[in-house]
């Protein structure tokens, strides 16, 4: 479609106010206020949210990109990336597994993903994958009687016009990053959660539920939120091997925690980190943060990243509340030529406020990694206290590892301790496993998920195990 | 069993062993003796594989295989264990777990099946209780935080669960109090019969009160320089190394 033809289309079907049928599901690469009108559009949005979305464009056109991570990628161009495209149809997905890349299918079999959610996973088009429709069905009844709302955030912004515009961009503001004003304008789909007052959500919320559904991938938006005395827990991600054509994913997660409030988020990243040369693998900027601003709430993060060839990321908590809780753990590896620039930010506001640090980072190959971490007490935040550990392993002698942290303390009756320490992979814990019978491969398995333990208990039971299984996909060949 | 003949060991290019040779049979239980920094530790680094050694000559047969072209894990699926003079630890890891893995290595080496939970578990409880040890001990992490003690009794554990054909055990009665020396002696005598052989690197007589050894060996300066029966350890007790050293000399 032509340019001109297109912003055309795109004003036409803008005052109609909605879109019915559009041959096109992708739009031209580059970025304008047109392309931005037509994601809106598409996305059937209210005036408002469009609003929202061309003040954000407007903005991030004065804003330069970061250049502070310790990390090397080339420019990216943005003219050159298309924002939009559509949910693949049934038409154009694999038919069955015989149709997927075999090799995606022997690492689904290395991380024991059971067969029905191979095909899931693998992007077989859902009409065709067994039961998975009645198993939302049930569990969007189960939600529903409880009062919570878990739906995709443009179904959300249709539905629940005043929550989103109460709570979106209340946690990250618009102009709080290049990448974040930049997913403000463009954000394609994502996630929305609301546990109403006195309600702990009777399931674990996880995005695998809606994976595939929609093809939410390049500029996710997550919001959510947990009012008095509710709980959630909600995992993101899945440790099958993510493969996207959209090198670009810069995505935005809100949490927001009110009294007594409790936010537990696990994400299992694994996007595509590229060939061994770091050639096509994924670029991930996610901008995530969580705000206490209830008294004795609580978020906590926990992640594990193995996935992508660049990646910039700080889950951060701002601990509004009077003794709220702010936990971050992290299990961040990188092999061959991948990157990783990740951490946190624990801003101490409230009276009271802890916060509780464990990064766990390992690197093989030719990989480099840096955890950049900020522990900030504001003036307000009388007796407030911060546990950092933050430890590398490194295995092999051609990676690195770099730890930043800062510490910003206007309040003298708070307590920061902060431990950090590096090491490689003990030729001497090698050589005894090796010598009880247990091959290579196998013994820096297990050395290496007995240096995560500490993370990998705060994850879910069976995502627990599935991150083990992960982890040993991700070094294999990191020795010898 | 184990054949060493004329063998000569470098580290980062200094000689340390200089012309070793030894024989063990099927069913024999060897002592090495000798001065501190003699070699004893780097002969049974090199026999069990260890990297960042150099074998300049000479040779070593395991029932007739080379062992020098073997990996340390071939090795050990082979029937070598190495009790360690400084076992290692291992955060994180739970002791259950490395006995496990290493028992289905051993099995799947043998065309075995893994053994089932409950039955492993069994096993375990069972030279667990062998070895009066608590079986919290099961759940630490590898080695992290035991005692001294409870490190060699830990390296038995490993052992009895093994069962291997050949254990070299290096100073594995040091540190030991009494009651723990008769715990980890039992724990190796149950393991003595015609078809399995031990040797035990040691400084001191007295635990060949509890193992006695068929043949003693005193290694110095990268040399097995004399070899006797077990009256060989009380004369070194008594009397030093500096006799064998002068008598070698000559
Ligand atoms: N990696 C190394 N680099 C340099 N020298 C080494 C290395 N390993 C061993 N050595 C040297 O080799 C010699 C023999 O050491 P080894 O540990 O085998 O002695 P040992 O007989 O076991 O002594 P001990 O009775 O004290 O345990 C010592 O002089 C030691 O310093
Ligand atoms: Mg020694």
């Amino acid at each position: 479609m032509a340019n001109q033809e297109m912003e055309q289309l795109v004003r036409r079907e803008y005052k109609q106010g909605f879109v019915t049928d559009i041959e096109s599901d992708t739009v031209l690469p580059g970025l304008n206020e047109d392309v931005i009108r037509f994601i809106s559009a598409k996305k059937e949005e209210p005036q408002w949210m469009l609003d929202w979305r061309l003040a954000a464009f407007e903005q991030w056109k004065e804003m330069t990109e970061p250049e502070w991570a310790h990390v090397n990628y080339p420019t990216i161009d943005f003219q050159a990336i298309s924002f939009y495209s559509a949910p693949k149809s049934s038409d154009d997905r694999p038919k069955s597994l015989d149709e997927v890349d075999p090799k995606l299918l022997e690492t689904y079999e290395k991380l024991g993903i059971p067969l029905h959610e191979r095909a899931a996973l693998a992007g077989v088009a859902m009409d065709m994958v067994f039961d998975s429709v009645s198993v939302t069905t049930t569990f969007k009844k189960q939600l529903g009687e409880a009062g919570v709302i878990f739906c995709s955030i443009s179904e959300a912004i249709r539905e629940y016009p005043e929550l989103i515009k109460q709570y979106l961009g209340s946690v990250v503001p618009v102009m709080d990053n290049y990448y974040a004003a930049l997913n403000a304008a463009v954000f394609s789909d994502g996630s929305f959660v609301f546990v109403p007052k006195g309600v702990t959500c009777p399931m674990e919320l996880s995005t695998y539920f809606r994976i595939n559904a929609e093809n939410t991938g390049q500029f996710e938006r997550t919001l959510i939120i947990c009012e008095e005395d509710a709980q959630v827990s909600y995992l993101e991600g899945c440790t099958a091997p993510m493969r996207d054509e959209n090198q670009l994913h810069a995505a935005v997660v809100e949490l927001v925690a009110l009294e007594n409030a409790n936010i537990k988020y696990s994400t299992v990243q694994n996007w595509y980190p590229g060939d061994e040369e770091g050639k096509g693998g994924i670029y991930n900027f996610v901008t995530k943060r969580g705000e206490c601003r209830g008294d004795n709430s609580k978020i906590s993060w926990t992640q594990v990243e193995t996935g992508s060839a660049v990646t910039w990321k700080y889950p951060s908590c701002v601990l509004k509340g009077k003794n709220s809780v702010g936990e971050f753990y992290s299990v961040a590896v990188t092999n061959n030529m991948q990157q990783a620039d990740t951490g946190t930010k624990m801003i101490h506001i409230g009276e009271g406020s802890r916060s509780t640090i464990i990064s766990k980072g390992i690197s093989a190959g030719r990989s480099d990694q840096s955890y950049r971490g900020l522990v900030k007490i504001l003036p307000g935040a009388k007796g407030a206290r911060n546990f950092t550990q933050c430890d590398s392993l490194l295995i092999g002698d051609q990676c690195g590892a770099h730890t930043f942290p800062y510490q910003e303390i206007s309040n003298s009756t708070a307590q920061v301790e902060h431990e950090a320490t590096t090491s490689k992979i003990g030729e001497d814990q090698l050589f005894y496993c090796r010598q009880r019978g247990i091959s290579e491969e196998d013994a820096v398995n297990m050395i290496v998920n007995g240096f995560c333990k500490d993370v990998f208990k705060e994850l879910p039971m069976e995502f627990a195990v599935e991150a083990e299984a992960l982890l040993n996909v991700s070094l294999e060949g990191a020795v010898g | 069993m184990l054949e060493v003949k004329d063998l000569r060991v470098s580290v980062e290019d200094k000689e340390i062993l200089k012309g070793l040779n030894l024989t063990i049979n099927p069913g024999e239980v060897h002592a090495i003796m000798g001065p501190n920094g003699a070699g004893k530790s780097t002969l049974s680094a090199v026999i069990a594989g260890r990297d960042g050694y150099e074998v300049t000559s000479g040779s070593i047969t395991f029932e007739g295989e080379d062992l020098l072209e073997m990996d340390i894990e071939e090795r050990a699926r082979a029937g070598l264990l190495l009790g360690f003079q400084y076992p290692v630890e291992i955060p994180g890891v739970k002791n259950v777990y490395l006995l496990k893995a290493a028992l289905n290595a051993k099995r799947e080496h043998l065309g075995l099946p893994e053994l089932e939970a409950p039955e492993f578990m069994k096993l375990v409880r069972e030279k667990l209780q062998f070895m009066k040890m608590d079986s919290s001990f099961l759940h630490r992490s590898v080695n992290e935080g035991f005692s001294g003690g409870e490190k060699k009794r830990n390296e038995i554990l490993q052992m009895l669960i093994l069962e291997p054909k050949l254990a070299l055990l290096d100073e594995i009665d040091s540190g030991l109090d009494i009651d723990a020396l008769k715990i980890v002696s039992e724990g190796v005598n149950s393991l003595r019969d015609a078809g399995r052989s031990i040797v035990m690197v040691t400084h001191y007589q007295r635990l060949l009160d509890y193992i006695v050894p068929d043949h003693i060996h005193v290694l110095s300066d990268g040399k097995i320089i004399k070899s006797g029966d077990k009256s060989l350890a009380f004369e070194l007790e008594k009397r030093g190394y500096d006799w064998v050293i002068e008598e070698a000399a000559q």
